[in-house]
C-alpha cells in the first residue's frame, strides 16, 4: 500500500515556509468548517453531527494524543488511561457544583489532580515491564471506577448532575448548537499537538524514543529512564485530565459508567489503528473510530459487531496502523522485551 | 465486621476454593498462551462466555431441563454432566483455535509490533460477545439447575455441597491431566520448547504453527470447562459475563507468575479465597478493588509473580 505518511513528510520537507504556513491554515480552516458540513453525506443519523464532532470524535482525538505519548512514543502499554479522564471529569463535577469556580479556573486544578494520580500510579508500577504494567494500569482504572461507584459522597452509581457549562468568552456555549464546544476542543487539540511536537524534538522526546527501542541500552547510555517514563506517564495523564474536565463541563452529567475499561481499550484502539507514535496517524485513527459507530447507528444491533470486525480486518491488513511512524523510527522490538 | 468471616469461615473457604478452581481453569487459557507467545489472549474471556453458553444450550435444548424442574438423578445426571462439560470444552476449544487463526497467526508473521495482535484479539472479543448478545439478548439468563445443590456432609458447621465438590474434584483432575500432558507428551514438550526459545525450537524441527494452535486449543478446553462449572454453581449467563471473570483469572495468572501453569494454580486458588473472604469482611462492592490492590502489592515486592516466570521446568 502507499505510504501516505512518508508522502506527507516528503511534501513537508520539500516545501518552503510560505507553503507550509498556507498548508497549515488550509487544514485548520477545513477542520474548523466541519460543523457546517452537517447536512452532507457526513451527517450522523441519530446524534447531531456537531455533537458527534465534540464527543466522541474531538474527545477521542485529545485522549488518543495523550495516550500516544505513553504507548506510542515511550512504548509503555497503559490499559487504564480512562482513570485520568475520570479524575479530571470528577474534579470538574465536584468543584463545579460545589464551589463558584468556572471551567477555565478548574481546568488547571483538574489537570494537576490527574497528574498527581499519574505520579501515584507511576512511582510503584513503572519498574514493571510490558504486560505486567498493562494489567496494573488496567487494575488502576477499575479501582478508580469502582471507588467512584461506591462513594456516596460523589453520587455513587448516579454520578453528579448539573455540572455547569464553561462561561463563554464573548459567546455562549449552547447545548443544541455545539459549534463553540467543537472550536474550543480544536484549539485544545492544536495546543497539545504543538506541545508534543516541541517535546518530541527535544531531550524528553529523544529519551522516550530510546526507551521504546531498548530500555537497557538507553539506561546504559545515561538516559535516566525511570524519570522520563514517569514524565511520559504524567504528561499523558495531564492531557487525559484536561479532556476529562472539558467532557464533564460539556456533558453536564457524569457517572462511573462513563469511565469503564471499554473506553481505555477504545482509546488504545484509536492509537494503534491510526499508527502508534505518529500524531497524525493517531488523529486520523481517533477521528475514524469515534465517527464510525455514530455514522452507522442505523445498523443499531450490529453496530458494535461491525466495529469489532473493522478492528480485526484492519489490524490484519495494516498492522502498523493507517499512517505508521517514519521508517527510521521503527525499531526491531525483540519478542519478550516489553511492549 | 469480622463476625461473618469468623462464623462462616469454613463455608466461605469451600466456596472460595470452588471459585478458585474456576479461576484456575480460565487462567490456563491466559497463562499457556502467554507462555508461548508472550501475548495476552484478550479474547479468552469471550471463550469462557461461549463455554458457559454451550452448557446452557445443551442442558436446555438437548436434555430439556428447565430452571425450576427437579434436577435429574443418577445415570441421567452423570450423562448430563458429561455431555455438558464435553460440549463446553469443545465449543471453547474450537473458538480458541479460530481466534488464533484469525487474530494472531497472520499478524505474527507480519509484524514485530506487539500491540497490533492485542487490538485484533480485542476486536475478535467484541465480535464474539456481540454475536452472542444479538442471539440471546442483553439480559441475564437463568440457567437450568443441572447438578442438585445437595449437601454431602457437614464440616465444622459448613455444608459441603455437591456442586462445589464437583467443581473442585473435576477441576483438580483436569489440571493434573494438563500438567502431565505438558510434562510428558511429545506435543507438550514442543509447547515447553517454544516457550523457552522460539527460534531454537524452530531449528530443532518443532512445527511452530501447530504448537501455537495446540496451545490455544488446550487453553480453550480448560476455559470451556470453567464455563460449565460456573453455570453449575452460579446458574446464570450473560453475554458480557466473561469480562469480570476473565479479568480476575488473568490477575490470578499474574499473581502466580504468568506463563507458569503451577503458579496459575496457586494464584487462582488464593485469589478465589481472598475474594470470598474480602467480600465477607468489607462487602462485595469493593471486591474488584481488593483484588487489584493485592495484585499491585504482590508485583511491587515480587515483580515476576510469586513463583516467577523463570522456572523453566514448570513453565508451559
Amino acid at each position: 500500500m502507499i505510504n501516505l505518511r512518508d508522502k506527507g513528510a516528503q511534501f513537508w520537507e520539500r516545501s518552503n515556509r510560505p507553503v507550509r504556513v498556507l498548508t497549515v491554515f488550509a487544514i485548520v480552516a477545513v477542520v474548523a468548517a466541519l460543523p457546517y458540513a452537517g447536512n452532507t453525506f457526513l451527517q450522523t443519523p441519530v446524534a447531531a453531527f456537531d455533537a458527534v464532532l465534540v464527543y466522541p470524535m474531538g474527545m477521542f482525538i485529545l485522549m488518543a494524543l495523550g495516550l500516544n505519548v505513553v504507548v506510542g512514543k515511550s512504548g509503555m502499554l497503559d490499559l487504564g488511561y480512562v482513570a485520568f479522564f475520570a479524575v479530571g471529569a470528577y474534579t470538574m463535577a465536584i468543584l463545579g457544583t460545589r464551589t463558584g469556580l468556572n471551567t477555565w479556573e478548574i481546568m488547571p486544578i483538574g489537570i494537576a489532580a490527574a497528574m498527581f494520580a499519574g505520579v501515584l500510579l507511576a512511582i510503584p508500577t513503572l519498574r514493571l515491564r510490558g504486560d505486567y504494567l498493562a494489567i496494573v494500569t488496567l487494575g488502576f482504572g477499575e479501582i478508580v471506577r469502582v471507588s467512584a461507584l461506591n462513594s456516596e459522597a460523589i453520587g455513587g452509581a448516579l454520578g453528579i448532575a448539573g455540572v455547569p457549562f464553561p462561561p463563554g468568552l464573548g459567546f455562549e456555549y449552547q447545548l443544541l448548537d455545539q459549534k463553540y464546544f467543537y472550536w474550543t476542543i480544536v484549539v485544545m487539540i492544536l495546543l497539545v499537538i504543538w506541545v508534543i511536537r516541541r517535546l518530541t524534538v527535544r531531550r524528553p522526546g529523544r529519551a522516550w524514543e530510546s526507551i521504546r527501542q531498548d530500555e537497557d541500552a538507553a539506561e546504559l547510555m545515561g538516559v535516566s529512564t525511570y524519570k522520563y517514563k514517569i514524565w511520559a506517564f504524567v504528561f499523558g495523564a495531564a492531557i487525559g485530565g484536561g479532556a476529562g474536565v472539558f467532557y464533564a463541563s460539556r456533558s453536564m452529567v457524569i457517572a462511573p459508567d462513563n469511565f469503564t475499561l471499554n473506553t481505555s481499550i477504545l482509546i488504545l484502539a484509536c492509537v494503534v489503528f491510526g499508527g502508534m507514535g505518529n500524531i497524525w496517524g493517531v488523529i486520523v485513527g481517533a477521528a475514524i473510530l469515534g465517527y464510525l459507530p455514530d455514522r452507522f447507528r442505523f445498523l443499531s444491533d450490529a453496530r458494535l459487531l461491525l466495529f469489532g470486525l473493522v478492528l480485526v480486518v484492519f489490524m490484519n491488513l495494516r498492522p502498523e496502523g493507517i499512517l505508521p511512524r517514519k521508517k527510521r523510527e521503527k525499531a526491531i522490538v525483540k519478542k519478550g522485551s516489553g511492549a | 465486621m469480622f463476625d461473618t468471616l469468623i462464623h462462616q469461615f469454613w463455608s466461605l473457604t469451600f466456596s472460595g476454593i470452588a471459585l478458585g478452581f474456576i479461576y484456575v481453569l480460565i487462567a490456563m487459557g491466559y497463562t499457556m498462551v502467554y507462555g508461548v507467545l508472550r501475548m495476552i489472549n484478550f479474547a479468552n474471556s469471550e471463550i469462557f462466555m461461549v463455554g458457559a453458553f454451550a452448557t446452557v444450550m445443551v442442558s436446555k435444548y438437548v436434555f430439556e431441563l428447565s430452571n425450576d424442574a427437579i434436577p435429574p438423578s443418577n445415570v441421567k445426571l452423570f450423562l448430563v454432566i458429561l455431555c455438558c462439560i464435553v460440549a463446553s470444552m469443545l465449543a471453547s476449544a474450537l473458538l480458541a483455535f479460530l481466534v488464533e487463526l484469525v487474530a494472531y497467526r497472520h499478524l505474527r508473521n507480519r509484524t514485530t509490533n506487539r500491540i497490533a495482535p492485542l487490538i485484533s484479539a480485542i476486536g475478535i472479543g467484541i465480535v464474539i460477545s456481540e454475536i452472542v448478545r444479538i442471539f440471546t439478548g442483553a439480559r441475564t439468563q437463568f440457567a437450568p439447575n443441572i447438578v442438585p445443590k445437595k449437601t454431602l456432609a457437614t464440616f465444622q458447621g459448613a455444608e459441603i455441597r455437591l456442586d462445589s465438590t464437583l467443581t473442585i474434584v473435576a477441576g483438580l483432575i483436569l489440571f493434573i491431566l494438563l500438567d502431565r500432558f505438558i510434562k510428558y507428551s511429545r506435543l507438550g514438550r514442543g509447547i515447553r520448547a517454544v516457550s523457552m526459545d522460539e527460534d531454537s525450537a524452530k531449528l530443532m524441527g518443532v512445527n511452530l504453527n501447530r504448537v501455537i494452535s495446540l496451545t490455544f486449543t488446550l487453553g480453550g478446553l480448560m476455559t470451556g470447562a470453567a464455563g460449565f462449572f460456573y453455570v453449575n454453581v452460579y446458574e446464570n449467563v450473560k453475554f458480557n459475563m466473561g469480562f469480570s471473570l476473565g479479568l480476575a483469572a488473568f490477575t490470578a495468572a499474574v499473581i502466580g507468575g504468568i506463563g507458569n501453569i503451577r503458579g496459575a494454580f496457586f494464584g487462582g486458588i488464593s485469589l478465589g479465597l481472598v475474594e470470598i473472604y474480602a467480600s465477607a469482611v468489607i462487602g462485595t462492592q469493593w471486591k474488584p478493588v481488593t483484588v487489584f490492590i493485592i495484585l499491585i502489592l504482590i508485583l511491587l515486592f515480587k515483580p515476576n509473580g510469586i513463583f516467577g516466570e523463570a522456572i523453566q521446568r514448570t513453565r508451559v
